[in-house]
């Protein structure tokens, strides 16, 4: 019997059901073979996030909840997951750091192909995904008798709108047992403590490139996208130089992000960059250089230099009244 | 801690500054004439190897590519880069990350590595999984997606660049390692090692003899992606936040 089993985005049950965990369950309906189970690995999930246990369309919940499993390790995860895994016919995750560090682990136990990156539903077996840093979409047919594996273009994907079930669904605590072995360890996690929206899920961003030159100047932007209520992205470039931490790369090996509005400054619009912003509603460049390639996909283009336009800019939001 | 080997896993791909077309049917890319190069990530992963090596922390670095006899030319300046021996599984098939996966597993009875280093995904493909489906096989632990690397007494230390920041974590040798660009800057290749190279050992098996027929994805088609075109120039700042009101998004 077909049957789904999405695994949830790693977290403990303070925080809200993750973004990219409710993507995920979009595209689960949208393939719509069989019920849909979530399975979620983390520490301190003696209560689910919340909405998560009264949400509609949900058979069960599986829960590993142990401290071992803290930044869960694939090696682990996989290992509890097991065979377990042949009972479902479809295995989602979505395209975070988790499931692109764990479900490809999981189809190499399952000796199956994986899908990675799922930009599109077209049957139960066929979906759409793109390569060449999105510059080709392929569409690709999962063959029979193996089971579906795939991770979500996280920019693909709204997530599911957050309705009641008619009845919570059954959660299922599975122990996880003192033998196993524990060959991976979590040590520390650096995060960049900003108050400012996530850049995966903001609705705005304000992006900066090398041509910022310092991380000083970087903070130039800070300015703007608080402003805006905008989450900070950078080109590789400006991450390599040291302006701006990792987390914060957009493109085809940083993030694909599909805001409402993007703004970049600076950024030249190498194909690696473009990759990650393909699916943003606006695109705003401002680059010096008229001839430069961003201008081919911007919505927006204004040539100047971005350390006279940022201050214009934050002026003229105050004279139009905009972001007070 | 004794020294180890390291297996580096490398693919042929078009070159990361060409902007790949379709064939004119779109029955697939064309890649005629095109330039061809070493995936980037794996080129961090051989630099990483032969840090690791010059530290005295490893033995032996043996490369390993599945690819078309053409591939050779990639393997030469991996070689050139510092590469001990080379083991070229050659085939003109189009294989899927799970075969690649199952070939490495093989390289690695053989080997018996205390490290395989990969490359976080290949630009070509994108799929970013043989890492971690070799690390399956193999049943032993992984870290992918890593910007600092260091060995001690049996384990590895690794900094990923994971979605919210820099998490780093311990995993028992032997293990398998996927490279981020940060990583480390490769080297560039000097000419007479270039020359040394020709001499280095390069191993070719054909791919059909590690008798190896996984479920691979099927492609139907290949599309063009729906193109943004280009907008409006704007010749101020005003007109700009005028504008994007209009469109509603300010
Ligand atoms: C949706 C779902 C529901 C589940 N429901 C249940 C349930 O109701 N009850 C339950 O008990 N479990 C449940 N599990 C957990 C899972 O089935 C078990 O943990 C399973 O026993 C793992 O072993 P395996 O034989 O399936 O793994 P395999 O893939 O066969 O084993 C992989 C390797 O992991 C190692 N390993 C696995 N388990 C251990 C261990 N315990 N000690 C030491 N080494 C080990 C061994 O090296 C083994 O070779 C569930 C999992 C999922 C995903
Ligand atoms: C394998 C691989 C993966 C990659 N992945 C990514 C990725 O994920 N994301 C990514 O971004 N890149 C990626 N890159 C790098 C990419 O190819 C480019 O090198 C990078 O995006 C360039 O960054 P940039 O636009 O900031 O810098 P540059 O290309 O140097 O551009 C700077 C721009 O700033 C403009 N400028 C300069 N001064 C001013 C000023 N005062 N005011 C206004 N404009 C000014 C210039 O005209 C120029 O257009 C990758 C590359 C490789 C090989």
């Amino acid at each position: 019997m077909d049957a789904i089993l999405v695994i949830a985005e790693a977290q403990d049950g303070q925080a809200p059901i993750a973004e990219s965990t409710l993507k995920t369950l979009a595209v689960a309906r949208k393939i719509g073979a069989g019920p849909v189970d979530l399975a979620w690995f983390g520490a301190g999930l003696d209560r689910l996030p919340e909405p998560a246990g009264t949400l509609n369309g949900i058979r069960k919940h599986w829960v590993f909840d142990d401290p071992r499993l803290v930044h869960p390790p694939a090696s682990l995860v996989s290992r509890l997951i097991g065979s377990r895994a042949r009972e479902y016919s479809h295995l989602l995750m979505p395209g975070t750091s988790f499931g692109r560090d764990l479900l490809p682990r999981l189809a190499g136990l399952l000796g199956a192909p994986l899908v990675s990156d799922v930009l599109e539903v077209l049957g139960p077996r066929r979906f759409k995904r793109g390569i060449y840093a999105g510059n080709i979409h392929t569409v690709v047919r999962v063959p029979d008798g193996v089971p579906v594996l795939l991770t979500v273009r996280l920019a693909s994907w709204r997530p599911i709108v957050v309705e009641e079930g008619p009845a919570p669904a059954p959660v299922e605590k599975i122990a996880v047992p003192g033998t196993i072995p524990v060959d991976a360890r979590f040590v520390g996690l650096e995060v960049d403590q900003s108050a400012r929206p996530d850049l995966q899920s903001a609705r705005r961003v304000v992006s900066g490139g090398r041509s910022l030159g310092s991380r000083e100047n970087f903070a130039l932007l800070e300015k703007l996208a608080d402003r805006l209520n905008a989450a900070i992205g950078a080109s590789r470039a400006a991450v390599d130089a040291g302006y701006a931490p990792n987390d914060l790369q957009v493109g085809q090996t940083g993030k694909i992000i599909a805001p409402e509005l993007y703004l970049a400054f600076g950024i030249s619009g190498a194909i690696q960059h473009l990759t990650g912003i393909r699916d943003a509603g606006t695109i705003v460049a401002v680059n010096k250089d008229p001839e430069a390639p961003i201008f081919k996909v911007a919505d927006l283009g204004l040539v100047g230099d971005l350390f006279a336009v940022i201050p214009d800019l934050l002026a003229e939001l105050d004279r139009q009244g905009i972001g007070r | 801690m004794n020294p180890i080997k390291i297996l580096v896993a490398a693919k042929r791909v078009v070159d990361y500054n060409v902007r790949v077309r379709l064939k004119p049917d779109h029955s697939g890319i064309a890649t005629d004439g095109v330039k061809m190069g070493v995936n980037p990530f794996d080129e961090i992963a051989l630099e990483e190897a032969l840090r690791i090596r010059e530290r005295g922390e490893a033995s032996e670095v043996v490369v390993a590519t599945v690819g078309p006899h053409e591939a050779e030319s990639q393997i030469r300046s991996l070689l050139a880069m510092g590469a001990d021996r080379a083991i070229h599984i050659e085939t003109t098939r189009e294989t899927g990350p799970l075969e690649v996966a199952h070939v490495l597993y093989h390289l690695v009875q053989e080997i018996e590595p205390g490290l395989v280093i990969l490359g976080k995904q290949a630009i070509d493909d994108d799929c970013g999984q043989v890492g971690p489906m070799l690390a399956a096989l193999w049943g032993r632990p992984q870290a992918t997606f890593v910007s600092k690397l260091t060995l001690e007494g049996g384990r590895a230390q690794a900094v990923r660049e994971v979605d919210h920041g820099l998490e780093t974590v311990e995993v028992d040798l032997p293990a398998v390692i996927t490279t981020d660009l940060r990583l480390n800057t490769p080297r560039f290749i000097k000419m007479p090692d270039i020359m040394k190279a020709r001499q280095k050992p390069l191993d070719r098996r054909p791919f059909e003899n590690c008798g190896i027929d996984l479920p691979r994805l099927e492609v139907e088609a290949y599309l063009p992606p729906p193109e943004r075109v280009a907008g409006l120039r704007v010749e101020s700042v005003s007109e700009l936040v005028t504008r994007l009101r209009d469109r509603g998004v300010l």
